[in-house]
C-alpha cells in the first residue's frame, strides 16, 4: 500500500507550515487503523471468543491424548501421527474462518455505516484523503485480521503444547513423540502461508464488499450477494450452464486447491512444508484475475467515497 | 488575499439547480453569515467550498481547488457540517488521540482546556452525551485546530438557547482573531447578527445581497411611522412594509435618515427583518428560478 504521498509530506509545503508538526503518511495510516479497531471491536473480540472456545475444546482433547496415543503406539505410525497432531492442526481453522467472516462483514459496513450515521462529514473534515481511508479499511481484512488470526492460532497451539507436556509425561508415550510428530515451527510456517494465500485469494471478495458498501444506499449485504445469486440462477435457467456458480465456488475454495497439495493419508490435511505450492499458486490465473478485480473495486470505492454524502 | 474566490459557481442535481452561477469573494478575517431559506443552496455552496461535492465554474479556497485537494485543504480548513456528526462510538479521549495523530495543526492542550470548561468526561462516548454536549465537544476539537477558515453549517440546530449563546460566545472570545475567516449558516439569525462582519443572502441558488454589516447600517433604515405620516413615508418608496402592534414599520434602502426621522422613530433593521424584506421584495430571485 503506497500512501507515502499522503498529506503531501514529500511535497514542498507552504511557507506557513514552518512551526507546524509534520505528519507522515505512515502516522496517518497508523491512526486510521487504530480508529477502525476502536469502532469495530469485533475485529479482535470475535476471534478472541472463538479462540477461547477452541482452547476449551482442545484441552478436553489433550487430556485424553495419552490414552489414545498409547493404544496406537505400536500399531500404525501413520495413524499415530494423525492422532497426535489432529487437535493441533484443527485448532486454527475456526479462528481463521472467524477472521474471514469478520473481514467480510467489516467491509460491507466500512463505507456504508459512516454515511448512515453521518460521521462521514466529520471524517471528511480532517486532512485524510479518501484513498488513505479506503486503503486502510481494505488493510483490515488483508493485513490486520490475518495477523490477529496468526497470533491467536500460535498462542492456542503453545497453550495446548504446554498442557500436553505434563499430561504426556505421566503416560507411557512421553512428550517427545508428540513434539516429533507435531513439528511446531513447520506448522507456524504453514499457517503464515495459508493466511497469506487466502488474503490474496479473498481480496476480490473484500474489494467487492467495500465497493458495494461505498455505493449502496441501503442493505449493502443484499446488494453484495443477491445479484450474484440472480446471475447464477439466470444462467442455470436460460443457458442450462453453471459457469458463474462454479466461478463463485472457485473463489471461495480455490485457494485451498491451488496453493496446497493435499496429503493422501488417512485424513486430508496440510501439515508438511512440501505440501505448499507457492509456484503453482502464483501461476494460477484465478489469483491474478481476482487481484485485478479487487484493484478495480478499490479504485471505484475511492472515487465513490469522494462523491458520497450522508444517507 | 481572498480566502474564497468563486466565479460562475454552479451545481445542478438533475433538473434542479442548487447553485446558479454565483460569484463570490470572501476576504480573510471576516465572519460571514450566509442566510437563506431552506433549499436556497447554502449547504450545496458550502459543500463545494469544502470539497465535498464536484461543481461547475471556478472556485479556489486558500489558493486550492477544493474538489481535487480536499485532504490538503483540510489542514487549513475546519468545518462543522451539522450538529451531531461525530461518530457515536468515539470516546472524547479517542477523538483527541485521533486528531493529534492525523492533524498537523491540532493542539491537544488547547482542546483539553476547552473540554475542562464543560462537563464532558474524558471517557464518555458520544452516544452517552446530550446533543448540546456533542456540539461542545465538536467545537472544542475544532477550535483547537489552527485553521485559516472555519465553516459552520447550522452548527446549533436543535440546541437550546443557553448552548447556542455559549457556542457563539466561545467562538468569538476563544477563537476568532481577525486573521481567521468564519462562515456560518443558521436560521437563528438574531443570535448571530452581532457576531457577523459580513452578510450574504442567498435564494434559489443566487446571491441576493452581499454586504458588510457597516454597509448595511449605512444603507438600510427601519422607520416606525407615526400614523399621520404613513402616506408620506410610503411615497418615499420603502422596500418593505409591515404592521406591528397597530404601527406601520417600513424598511428603506438608501434613504435620508434626517428626513425619515421627521416621520417617526428610525433605527437600523435587524437581520431577520431585512432578510424578510429582501426576500419578499426581490423579484430577481424568482426570475432566476424561472429562467
Amino acid at each position: 500500500m503506497n500512501t507515502s504521498t499522503e498529506t503531501g509530506a514529500g511535497l514542498p509545503v507552504d511557507s506557513r507550515g514552518a512551526g507546524i508538526a509534520r505528519i507522515s503518511g505512515a502516522r496517518v495510516v497508523y491512526w486510521s487503523l487504530r480508529r477502525e479497531l476502536w469502532e469495530n471491536r469485533s475485529i479482535h473480540l470475535a476471534p478472541l471468543v472463538v479462540t477461547a472456545f477452541v482452547l476449551l475444546g482442545s484441552l478436553v482433547a489433550v487430556a485424553s491424548l495419552p490414552h489414545r496415543m498409547q493404544g496406537l503406539a505400536r500399531q500404525d505410525p501413520a495413524r499415530l501421527h494423525a492422532m497426535a497432531i489432529k487437535p493441533f492442526s484443527m485448532a486454527p481453522a475456526p479462528i481463521m474462518l472467524t477472521t474471514f467472516l469478520v473481514g467480510m462483514f467489516f467491509c460491507l459496513d466500512a463505507l456504508y455505516g459512516e454515511r448512515r450515521d453521518r460521521s462521514i462529514l466529520f471524517w471528511k473534515s480532517l486532512p485524510v484523503s479518501d484513498r488513505t481511508t479506503v486503503l486502510t479499511k481494505a488493510a483490515v481484512p488483508l493485513v490486520v485480521l490475518p495477523t490477529i488470526a496468526l497470533v491467536l492460532s500460535v498462542i492456542t497451539q503453545i497453550v495446548m503444547l504446554a498442557v500436553s507436556v505434563p499430561v504426556l509425561l505421566g503416560s507411557a508415550v512421553g512428550p517427545a513423540a508428540l513434539w516429533r510428530e507435531l513439528r511446531f515451527f513447520e506448522g507456524v510456517a504453514i499457517m503464515v502461508y495459508g493466511l497469506a494465500v487466502h488474503a490474496l485469494w479473498f481480496a476480490p471478495i473484500y474489494g467487492w464488499f467495500l465497493l458495494v458498501s461505498a455505493w449502496a444506499r441501503r442493505a449493502p449485504f443484499l446488494w453484495a450477494t443477491v445479484p450474484l445469486l440472480v446471475i447464477t440462477g439466470f444462467e442455470r435457467l436460460a443457458l442450462d450452464s453453471w459457469s458463474f456458480g462454479y466461478m463463485l465456488q472457485y473463489r471461495v475454495s480455490g485457494a485451498m486447491k491451488e496453493a496446497f497439495t493435499w496429503s493422501r493419508g488417512p485424513v486430508g490435511e496440510v501439515d508438511r512444508l512440501w505440501q505448499l505450492e507457492p509456484v503453482r499458486f502464483l501461476r494460477a490465473p484465478g489469483l491474478w484475475v481476482g487481484l485485478l478485480f479487487a484493484a478495480v473495486c478499490l479504485v471505484a470505492a475511492i472515487r465513490l467515497r469522494r462523491n458520497r454524502e450522508p444517507i | 488575499m481572498a480566502c474564497i474566490e468563486a466565479r460562475g459557481l454552479r451545481k445542478a442535481f438533475g433538473a434542479t439547480i442548487a447553485v446558479d452561477g454565483i460569484d463570490l469573494r470572501v476576504e480573510e478575517g471576516r465572519i460571514l453569515g450566509l442566510i437563506g431559506p431552506n433549499g436556497a443552496g447554502k449547504t450545496t455552496a458550502l459543500n463545494a467550498i469544502l470539497g465535498l461535492t464536484p461543481y461547475e465554474g471556478e472556485l479556489t479556497v486558500l489558493g486550492r481547488d477544493p474538489w481535487t485537494e480536499r485532504d490538503l485543504l483540510m489542514r487549513d480548513v475546519c468545518f462543522i457540517a451539522d450538529v451531531a456528526v461525530l461518530p457515536r462510538w468515539i470516546r472524547a479521549s479517542e477523538a483527541l488521540d485521533y486528531l493529534e495523530g492525523v492533524h498537523p495543526r491540532f493542539d491537544r492542550t488547547k482542546a483539553e482546556g476547552f473540554l475542562a470548561k464543560t462537563s464532558i468526561g474524558r471517557n464518555s462516548k458520544v452516544r452517552q452525551l446530550s446533543k448540546g454536549m456533542v456540539a461542545q465537544l465538536h467545537l472544542a476539537l475544532v477550535m483547537a485546530i489552527d485553521a485559516k477558515l472555519l465553516v459552520l453549517d447550522e452548527p446549533t440546530l436543535g440546541l437550546d438557547i443557553l448552548f447556542r449563546k455559549q457556542f457563539y460566545d466561545s467562538l468569538l472570545n476563544d477563537y476568532f482573531d481577525r486573521e481567521r475567516t468564519i462562515i456560518v449558516t443558521t436560521h437563528q439569525v438574531e443570535e448571530v447578527q452581532h457576531v457577523l462582519t459580513d452578510l450574504m443572502f442567498i435564494d434559489r441558488g443566487r446571491i441576493v445581497l452581499d454586504c458588510s454589516m457597516e454597509a448595511i447600517e449605512a444603507r438600510y433604515l427601519e422607520l416606525m411611522v407615526r400614523p399621520e405620516h404613513v402616506g408620506a413615508a410610503r411615497a418615499r418608496g420603502p422596500i418593505h412594509e409591515r404592521q406591528l402592534f397597530g404601527r406601520t414599520i417600513m424598511l428603506f434602502d438608501r434613504a435620508d435618515r434626517e428626513q425619515l426621522s421627521a416621520m417617526g422613530e428610525v433605527r437600523t433593521p435587524g437581520v431577520a427583518d431585512l432578510f424578510v424584506a429582501v426576500m419578499e421584495g426581490h423579484p430577481a430571485g424568482a426570475q432566476g428560478a424561472a429562467s
